[in-house]
């Protein structure tokens, strides 16, 4: 027993090697990490390449870097990877907590963060988190390097700006230097593997400036920036979180799926977003429920 | 285009031809005979087809046989070569299974967990088995099983 579809596997030693490859079939090629979303297209021919690109041959593509305050996470990077890293646990601790709550372990052991936002699926754990540290994807293509600003990467369900005969190399992302706290607020159906029915990622400075995104709620993950625009320098109060909450409806255009209603997702991000804010501003002070817990 | 690949298969070194879209789970059972992967969802959730490779849990529904060339492969096989591993012996003692469809990924996934954490609390032992569906018991005789072990293991330090 086989997948039906049949396509050449390629397995190349260097990124140049890649990038000719991936440019020679086109559109027809499609590049593999940890696979555990791609075999799963071909094998349901959502997806029907002409070529599979497996890029694990690629030296350096497995590092998790951090050098002057940029952390640097490479395509073949998986979320165990970043689990067991303890600069990711020590600098970066909702990252941390987002990568143990992604799928199960089996599925970690094997899939990648960089793959996670290639695969651009709108409820992806990935893309809302990097969103708040304004992240963006380094590729390179035939004509050479380019570096993606997050925010412009996604341009809806599956699909990204990844061009013709280009590879995502990796992920890269400042620490901030301003005092900081942040909070990943995920909401699912039972505490065990699910995809997120919605998320709420909060990144709050110590000035009264905060970053947000939402996934699940929208065609690909997004930033809230009226609400970062309505709280920006204001101090937390109650009468402000109220005045985000109502804010939420024209940030986000949620959809009735499996997983919930439109309904539902739209009144759970209004608690999500205020918890999350909560949670964020009391870590900045080292207070607030511990990094790693459930607020929702 | 037929590809030559050699792996190790639970301590032996086994080559073999495979086609590209041959998924490493089929290979496993198939070709290599072994056949404590079970077919389950054939998408990733339900973690009958666990195995080790390298060391760790993957999804072999997920992974194209070309993939695995010059790794190494541990299935339940592999791991209970020279008599029942402690986690097997709990799981028996505990009666935790009643079909058994589930139990070679849940011998795994344990197995990796308390290779790396020795004395796993409840909770994370039920975080390592997420991702292994059982449809029979309800989880607890196996979560009681694996706490088990890793007590036992504390009490010997």
């Amino acid at each position: 027993m086989a997948i039906a579809h049949e396509f050449d596997y390629v397995k190349p030693g260097t990124l140049r090697e890649a990038v000719n490859t991936v440019a020679r079939y086109g559109t027809r090629a499609r590049v593999l990490a940890g696979g555990t979303d791609l075999i799963t297209l071909i094998a349901e021919n959502m997806v029907t390449p002409d070529a599979v690109v497996d890029i694990k041959g690629i030296a350096g593509l497995d590092k998790i870097e951090f050098k002057n305050g940029v952390l640097t996470i490479g395509a073949l990077v998986t979320f165990s990877d970043l689990r067991d890293s303890p600069v990711i646990a020590k600098k970066f601790p909702v990252i941390h907590q987002m990568t143990g709550w992604v799928a199960s372990v089996g599925i970690r052991n094997r899939a990648t963060m960089v793959g996670n936002i290639c695969s651009a699926v709108p409820c992806c754990d990935s893309g809302p988190i990097l969103l708040v540290y304004d992240a963006a994807v380094l590729v390179v293509g035939p004509s050479g390097k380019r570096k993606v600003p997050l925010r412009d990467w996604f341009l809806g369900p599956r699909k990204t700006v990844l061009k013709r005969g280009e590879i995502a190399t990796g992920v890269t992302l400042a620490l901030p230097r301003k005092k900081h706290g942040a909070c990943f607020v995920k909401l699912r159906r039972y505490e065990g593997e699910d995809l997120a029915q919605a998320s709420v990622t909060v990144l709050a400075y110590a000035d009264n400036t905060y970053r947000i995104s939402f996934g699940s709620v929208a065609p690909r993950p997004i930033r809230g920036e009226r609400i970062e625009a309505l709280l920006a320098g204001r101090a937390l109060s109650d009468d402000l979180i109220q005045e985000a909450v109502r804010l939420v409806p024209e940030e986000i255009a949620p959809i009735t799926d499996i997983r919930a209603t439109k309904e539902y997702r739209m009144h759970m991000v209004g608690v999500m977003l205020e918890r999350g804010l909560r949670a964020a501003v009391e870590r900045i002070t080292g207070s607030g429920p511990a990094y790693g817990t459930s607020v929702i | 285009m037929t590809k030559r690949i050699t792996v190790i298969l639970n301590n032996e070194t086994r080559s073999l031809d495979v086609e590209p879209n041959d998924i490493l789970l089929n290979v496993l059972r198939e070709t290599l005979g072994v056949k404590s992967p079970k077919i389950g969802c054939e998408r990733g959730d339900c973690g009958a087809c666990t195995v080790l490779l390298d060391g760790k849990t993957v999804r072999t529904c997920l992974i194209l046989a070309v993939e695995v060339d010059g790794h190494e492969i541990t299935t339940l096989e592999g791991l209970s070569q020279s008599g029942l591993t402690p986690v097997q012996q709990s799981l028996l003692k505990h009666n935790s299974f009643q079909c058994g469809f589930c139990a070679p990924g849940m011998v795994l996934s344990a197995t990796e967990l308390l290779g790396k954490n020795p004395s796993p609390s409840q909770d994370e032992v039920k975080e390592a088995i997420s991702g292994n569906l059982c449809r029979c018991t309800g989880y607890e005789p196996v979560i009681d099983a694996i706490v088990a072990v890793g007590k036992k293991a504390g009490k010997r330090v």
